[in-house]
């Protein structure tokens, strides 16, 4: 593990771990605005991945000899990597799942099929990510008599938690599934708070981390989530593989998703039993190289320090608000108080798809488009989509101040 | 594999003529009593383009469009809605496979007046994620044309 970084955060440090930022797109430098879609990748991830197939690959959980032990060994310290950085109580309460959508499908399926009673429903938001209203939308229409509600969102883009407490006032609720920070408008729901109404209602909470656990130090316990997903590649790890936390005792009671090898504990021609958490929930040979990567990416993160980079990312923002909001003719999407480093915008009379072409001529990355969130941008009238800025560790206030700059340009180009 | 656009292919893509038919097209708008329509949708962006026409005799007689989205879809559709007037089905579906050449492959094809006006997309290929952008109208078409209702870019 790389202990040279110390708590004083040293952006210029920092970019120099990740090889692709010192690249340039047709001889400008990369000003890589997009890692809320997929975040790049330190040195340190490669590494240990690249390692882990030169020295230590075999199948894990199968192998009697040395080689699948050691394989075995990485496999499950990537687990309890993801235990303690999510302060989860054990290891068997992490499941790996193949991204942030594997999870909540296999929420949707183990638990929503499985446990939820006839007559209850599943509350998520307006603001929520298609991975997180899909799979809930199936589970309404499997015709198990589960029902799906929905939270409004203010104009401000925070969740109205006087609509989430009516909405949970009959008791019918069975799950709440909400985002812990919009990939679009940037907003950090209240999840502790959330948590509470939600479980005096009678009710399971899910949060979708996919931004957050990026942006904030997360702590499943003090949260008092049942669930909490998020996805190794916008974490500077791999793709291929997510993670699902689980509170053991749900998971104990929860049917498999996944049926195969490596999930059962006796199988018959005619009948197998399951074996427990996590294995039950991870059939097949899973994503070994990726844990690994996703471990490295873990301790990257750690090194640095999540509060440092917290504090990196709040100046950004701040940053941010001042020079976008100086931008003739852009309007933001939310304006939320507690939000993360994720802007999404309209800029008068050019097009995002437009916008995002014309950046892309500087070296900007951004993502033009509905993120994935096309009932949010139904919701604020921007049925056309919107422009998103998103930044990661790595963000400097040079390149948001090169984006306004850009931004300018644009709108004189395409006037 | 050609090297990725540089900055002066932007002024290239947005030529004035693309940008003139974008921004004021000659047939916007939608055709009561069409006899043949059809929507095209792209799901990743949210463009959207409704192709309306009125096919008499054998040919396309009266062709507008609805819709939103970049400078390039729209432009792409008002200039369908110019050129297929008087075109058979068949002769309509082949404007639409030139503009795909032109748009993946970077063709140009100057053989006919038509032709000629929508080269204008041939500089598309410089740019390929904006390909489908292109083509979403002439999906329309080709969709409004087998009676299907809805397509999309994908």
């Amino acid at each position: 593990m790389d202990t040279h970084i110390t708590s004083s955060f040293d952006v210029t440090r920092i970019r120099a771990d990740f090889p692709i930022l010192s690249t340039t797109v047709r001889g400008k430098p990369l000003v890589f605005l997009d890692s809320g879609a997929s975040a790049q990748k330190p040195r340190a991830v490669m590494d240990a991945m690249t390692q882990a197939m030169e020295t230590a690959y075999a199948n894990v959980h199968r192998g009697a000899y040395h080689l699948s032990e050691v394989a075995t060994e990485a496999h499950e310290a990537a687990r309890g990597a993801v235990q303690r950085f999510l302060n989860a109580a054990e290891p068997e309460e992490i499941i790996f799942t193949p991204n942030a959508t594997g999870a909540f499908n296999l929420v949707a399926h183990s638990f929503g099929r499985g446990m939820l009673k006839p007559g209850q429903c599943v509350l998520v938001s307006e603001m929520e990510h298609h991975a997180n209203l899909v799979p809930w939308q199936m589970l309404r229409d499997a015709g198990l008599g589960i029902g799906l509600r929905f939270v409004r969102v203010t104009d401000r883009g925070e969740l109205d938690l006087e609509d989430l407490a009516a909405k949970l006032a009959d008791g019918k609720v069975g799950l709440v599934s909400l985002t812990h920070m919009s990939n679009v408008l940037g907003t950090v729901t209240p999840a502790a708070r959330i948590a509470r109404m939600a479980h005096e209602a009678g009710a399971r909470v899910l949060f979708d981390g996919s931004q957050a656990a990026v942006h904030r130090a997360v702590d499943v316990q003090a949260l008092d989530a049942d669930f909490y997903i998020f996805t190794g590649h916008k974490l500077y790890g791999p793709t291929g593989i997510g993670v699902l936390y689980g509170k053991r005792a749900l998971l104990d009671a929860m049917p498999p998703f996944f049926g195969g090898g490596d999930m059962i504990e006796t199988v018959t021609l005619e009948h197998s039993t399951f074996a427990a958490s996590p294995a039950r929930f991870e059939a097949g040979t899973p994503a070994i190289i990726e844990a690994v990567g996703l471990h490295a990416a873990i301790d990257y993160v750690n090194a640095i320090g999540m509060s440092a980079i917290e504090a990196h990312e709040r100046a950004l923002v701040d940053h941010a608000m001042g020079a976008l909001t100086q931008v003739e003719g852009l309007s933001l999407l939310g304006g939320a108080q507690d939000r993360g480093g994720v802007f999404a915008f309209s800029l008068a009379g050019v097009h995002p798809h437009d916008l995002s072409t014309y950046l892309d001529r500087s070296g900007i990355c951004v993502r033009a488009g509905r993120h994935c969130a096309e009932p949010l941008h139904n919701r604020f009238g921007l049925e056309g989509g919107s422009t998103r800025a998103s930044f990661g560790l790595y963000t400097t206030r040079e390149e948001i101040d090169f984006l306004a700059t850009k931004l300018i340009d644009a709108r004189r180009f395409f006037a | 594999m050609n090297a990725p656009a540089g900055f002066d292919e932007l002024q290239d893509l947005y030529s004035k003529v693309l940008r003139d038919l974008a921004r004021n097209p000659a047939h916007r708008g939608r055709l009561e009593n069409a006899t043949a329509t059809a929507r095209g949708d792209n799901p990743m962006c949210g463009d959207r383009v409704e192709v309306f026409l009125n096919l008499d005799g054998g040919h396309i007689s009266e062709a507008m469009f609805t819709g939103r989205g970049c400078e390039i879809s729209q432009a792409s559709a008002a200039l369908l809605t110019e050129l297929v007037r008087g075109k058979s089905p068949g002769e309509a579906r082949a404007l639409g496979q030139a503009v795909a050449r032109m748009a993946r492959n970077g063709e140009r094809d100057e053989t006919t007046e038509e032709l000629c006006r929508l080269s204008v997309f041939s500089i598309v290929q410089r740019f390929p994620s904006r390909v489908k952008c292109a083509t979403l109208a002439w999906h329309a078409l080709d969709a409004a044309l087998a009676g299907v209702k809805e397509t999309s870019s994908e």
